[in-house]
């Protein structure tokens, strides 16, 4: 028998985000593991709060009053743990964070695109900015790389370099470099510091820095040999380095941790450990994709035959970090996503101003329609970035194509806040710009990164809950790719629902068609495409492929592989506004 | 559901911690007056180092070098002096490159601090310092009027406030600058040209207390050696009617504009106090408190960001907003009269 059913716990996951705190209730029903309700309240990691605690609480009893069960103690506002025979409290607690400045780091290594890079990709995959980097072809002094460091005021130094066995000489001079600069910095502000460099030299490094970082912890070698990378180990001690920082940085982690018996995550290393974890138990062949669009960052995570490649950029978070993404891009590759005539120095000026209020939402139509343009562009530079890093596996047509995936999950405020579910899709299309034939998942109540630390209590509560179907199926999508021009048609579609009717859509360039499927249905979607072109299965090649609705059915996108938006600004606008009718306002 | 609060009050009593960013030596002592310019703490550091790596450079072990090394942590040596030699035929030395400090010689290299730079703590604000915080800096205590902003360029001085604005909307402009306001901390709207912040500095003045200014004038505002604060924000806002309101009336009195950068974490804003005589000291504002019927607020956020109101009611559960989402929040009077409803994230209570 499953041990989630054996040991019948309730479990409160507990998600601290920038601007939004989530308390969620998975528990057992009809011997699943469901997820059952959530409440939410605004984040209180910053001033005048300062203390996340008080957001946790009011998310709970927010929660408590949507489940009518008591989970706090009345006196003294405490958990209630364990579950009590009268139906008050719960078994267990997880939680995640994603709260807090963003982690600033000095990545250190050897070569630039080995053991360097592989720094700067554990540095991406959390909340980090990185700061200073030291490589050999860093020619300055040690005195100045240390000067440097101690300038830049870390919270993080992660230590790479030499294969296991390998160089080890460039390697000390760069150890001398960072433990000089810790000696420098007073006590309580000396940086953490991840080893994960050549293993022979780990004795020297407990040696060298152990007495001046905030804390050593020496992991696996990311580069063990120049052609294997293996991020995974260091990863998972990088997770637990950040919440130490973050202990250090926001009151109310600790107790947290203490309801949670230490099970708290950053919010994307969960989601990424969900992916990876999704990415096996389904056997997925081609990927699987999971963009979350927060005000903390923009993460994406993708899992490619149980391969995880995960991203997090703060540069592109909704919140504090707004304004800073127009040093990534210029105002008019946000422009162009707006149905809006405004002009660029209006966008530029909500820019600013925005910023200054990260935990603000839309209360206008407009400003909605500047803020799904911003979320685009933002989770549009992200998944490029991210791609980056795919594994070779992944492999695309053409390089500036996506690969194939076999799934797409969004989540974070500005997806599942959208004012229609046709919006959250369009969204997640004009910004992933996916190819071939997947369906796509909203995670509304962004539940992914909770069952990924809920993995760590209960094994079989993260199955479970997505199979009883926790995310909103938005439907299939069939990207066309075709060389044609606008309007020539590309496309002969026909769906054959189970009671044998069908219906049929005649696809041209540049459109976007929608055959009605609802959730929890299937059909057959029979292709037939033109001029060559690609709807999934091969340029010009024709097929039929099962398909499974959603709350839009299956959604046929010929707009064009890159999307191609029109120059003339009024065309463009006239473009988007169609898209949006066409998926429902 | 807890309120943030924007500060503006009349009449307060303002605490303010002002510590230096590194250890130093406190000048002043609990129960002394002080006045903005007087200097309360003082601070020398390192602005950078240099690593003499002996044994290196003798080619001999960290071992012997260190009995080559002539320096002691805490000496402080002149430029040109010796710091290690080796003596024998092919005798050879060390001198260190730069005056400076030993800060540690051992295992075969010697650290020095070179460059010494000053740091010099003003007090900011006129009041009694109530607490001394060793090598750091004092707690001072004041009481008077308190306007805080959004948006500071760093700096901090204060003078005599001059009003040159006349309605919430007006726009600050270089000809209305001239030599009768050199020294003085200058109140107007919005800033639209970065001519405007240089005319300022030519003068020059001791502050700008504007509405808003354009973005692209923030780079400019960082170069100027005066204080710049922002009440309400970026592009073109007007100010909020309870700071024009106080400020204005305050008119001709002597003002500190801390126009430090707002930081999310700590809770530091930008602020303008005037001090003021008392005869009995008023209550420290709250940091924040609960969202209550009747309490005036600033709202946050477009379509009516920068207006002042009063929640008429506090809604129960969420309400839809024109945007098409759902979220907490009440209805407001606004002062001209109009009621709107407000998501509470998109407000914060003024007083």
């Amino acid at each position: 028998m499953p041990a989630s059913l054996v040991q019948n716990e309730s479990i409160l996951a507990i998600d601290v985000g920038a601007a939004v705190t989530r308390a969620v209730m998975f528990d057992v029903v009809e011997g699943q593991y469901r997820f059952v309700a959530s409440g939410q309240a605004p984040s209180t990691a910053e001033a005048p709060f300062k203390d996340i605690g008080i957001g946790v609480r009011e998310a709970v009893i927010n929660l408590q009053n949507i489940l009518g069960a008591t989970l706090l103690g009345p006196q003294d506002n405490n958990l209630i743990a364990p579950s009590q025979p009268d139906g008050s409290g719960v078994d267990a607690v997880v939680a995640t964070v994603s709260a807090g400045p963003a982690v600033k780091t000095v990545v250190v290594g050897l070569l630039s695109d080995v053991s360097l890079q592989s720094a700067r990709r554990l540095a991406e995959s959390t909340y980090s900015r990185v700061v200073e980097t030291l490589s050999l072809s860093d020619h300055r002094k040690s005195d100045q790389q240390m000067d440097s460091i101690v300038r830049s005021r870390p919270d993080l130094v992660l230590l790479t370099g030499g294969t296991d066995g390998g160089a080890s000489r460039s390697i000390q001079k760069m150890l001398e470099a960072v433990g000089l600069a810790c000696y420098l910095m007073p006590m309580e502000k000396r940086p953490m510091i991840l080893y994960a460099g050549n293993q022979n030299l780990a004795n020297d490094v407990q040696e060298l820095l152990g007495g001046h970082a905030g804390k050593l912890q020496v992991s696996y070698n990311v580069r063990p040999s120049l052609e294997t990378e293996n991020l995974a180990p260091a990863s998972h001690e990088l997770a637990s380095l950040v919440m130490q920082i973050r202990q250090r940085q926001i009151k109310g982690i600790e107790e947290l941790s203490l309801w949670a018996a230490g099970n708290v995550l950053p919010t994307s290393y969960a989601q990424g450990r969900m992916i990876r974890f999704l990415s096996k138990l389904y056997e997925s062949t081609r990927g699987l994709l999971c963009v979350n669009v927060g005000a903390s960052a923009t993460s994406v995570a993708a899992g490619f035959a149980g391969e995880l490649t995960l991203g997090v950029y703060p540069q592109y978070g909704l919140g504090e970090n707004l304004a800073g993404i127009l040093q990534h891009t210029e105002i008019e590759d946000i422009m162009r996503w707006l149905q809006l005539d405004i002009s660029p120095n209006t966008l530029r000026e909500y820019l600013f101003q925005k910023s200054l209020y990260p935990s603000a939402i839309p209360a206008t139509l407009d400003e909605q329609a500047i803020t799904q343009a911003i979320a685009r562009q933002a989770l549009y530079l992200s998944v490029r970035a991210a791609q980056k890093d795919f594994p070779s596996s992944a492999h695309a047509a053409r390089t500036d194509l996506m690969p194939p995936l076999d799934l797409i999950i969004g989540g974070g405020g500005a997806v599942s806040d959208a004012t229609s579910l046709g919006q959250s899709l369009l969204l997640l299309l004009d910004a992933i710009q996916p190819v071939g034939i997947m369906p796509v998942l909203l995670d509304q109540n962004n539940l992914l990164p909770l069952l990924g630390v809920a993995a760590s209590r209960n094994q079989y509560l993260p199955v479970q809950v997505i199979e009883s179907g926790a995310f909103i199926g938005l439907g299939t999508v069939i990207s066309v790719i075709a060389a044609a021009n606008y309007g020539d048609q590309v496309l002969r579609a026909r769906l054959t629902y189970a009671d044998g009717t069908e219906a049929r859509a005649e696809v041209k360039f540049g459109g976007l068609e929608i055959l009605p499927l609802p959730s929890g249905e299937t059909a057959r979607l029979s292709l037939q495409p033109l001029r060559r072109a690609d709807a999934g299965l091969g340029p010009g090649r024709s097929g039929a492929v099962p398909v499974t609705g959603g709350a839009l059915g299956v959604i046929i996108d010929a707009r064009g592989r890159p999307l191609q938006l029109p120059s003339d600004p009024v065309r463009r606008r006239e473009l988007i506004k169609k898209w949006y009718y066409t998926v429902g306002g | 559901m807890l309120a943030p609060m924007l500060h503006v009050l009349p009449l307060t009593t303002i605490v303010r911690e002002r510590t230096l960013p590194v250890a130093g030596k406190v000048n002043a002592r609990v129960d002394q007056k002080v006045s903005p310019t007087d200097v309360v703490a003082e601070a020398s550091f390192a602005r950078e180092h240099v690593l003499l790596d002996v044994a290196r450079a003798f080619g001999v072990s960290a071992l012997a070098a260190d009995k080559m090394i002539r320096v002691n942590t805490g000496d402080r040596l002149a430029e040109g002096a010796l710091v290690a030699e080796k003596s024998g035929i092919f005798a050879r030395s060390i001198k260190a490159p730069r005056a400076g400090r030993v800060m540690v010689a051992g295992s075969g290299q010697v650290l020095m601090e070179v460059g010494d730079a000053r740091i010099e703590l003003r007090a900011g604000l006129p009041g009694i310092v109530t607490q001394v915080i060793p090598e750091r800096g004092v707690v001072i205590r004041t009481a008077g009027a308190l306007v805080q902003g959004v948006w500071g360029n760093g700096r901090i001085d204060n003078g005599l406030m001059i009003s040159l604005i006349e309605k919430q909307d007006d726009v600050l402009t270089a000809d209305q600058l001239d030599v009768s306001l050199r020294g003085s901390v200058i109140l107007g709207g919005h800033v639209r040209d970065a001519d405007t912040l240089r005319v300022a500095a030519e003068l020059p003045v001791r502050g700008l207390i504007i509405s808003s200014l354009l973005s692209p004038l923030i780079a400019p505002a960082y170069q100027m050696r005066y204080p710049i604060l922002a009440l309400d924000g970026f592009g073109a806002m007007p100010m909020n009617s309870a700071a024009f309101k106080l400020l204005t009336t305050n008119n001709k009195r002597e003002a500190t504009v801390n126009a430090e950068h707002p930081d999310r974490y700590s809770g530091h804003k930008p602020e303008v106090i005037i001090p003021l005589p008392v005869s009995s000291e008023p209550d420290e504002p709250n940091d924040y408190e609960t969202w209550r019927l009747g309490a005036t607020v600033r709202m946050r956020r477009p379509p009516n960001a920068g207006m002042i109101g009063a929640i008429t009611n506090l809604r129960a559960g969420l309400s839809a907003l024109p945007s098409g989402l759902r979220a907490r929040a009440a209805d407001v009077k606004l002062e001209n009269g109009e009621t709107v409803i407000v998501p509470l994230v998109n407000m914060e209570v003024v007083g």
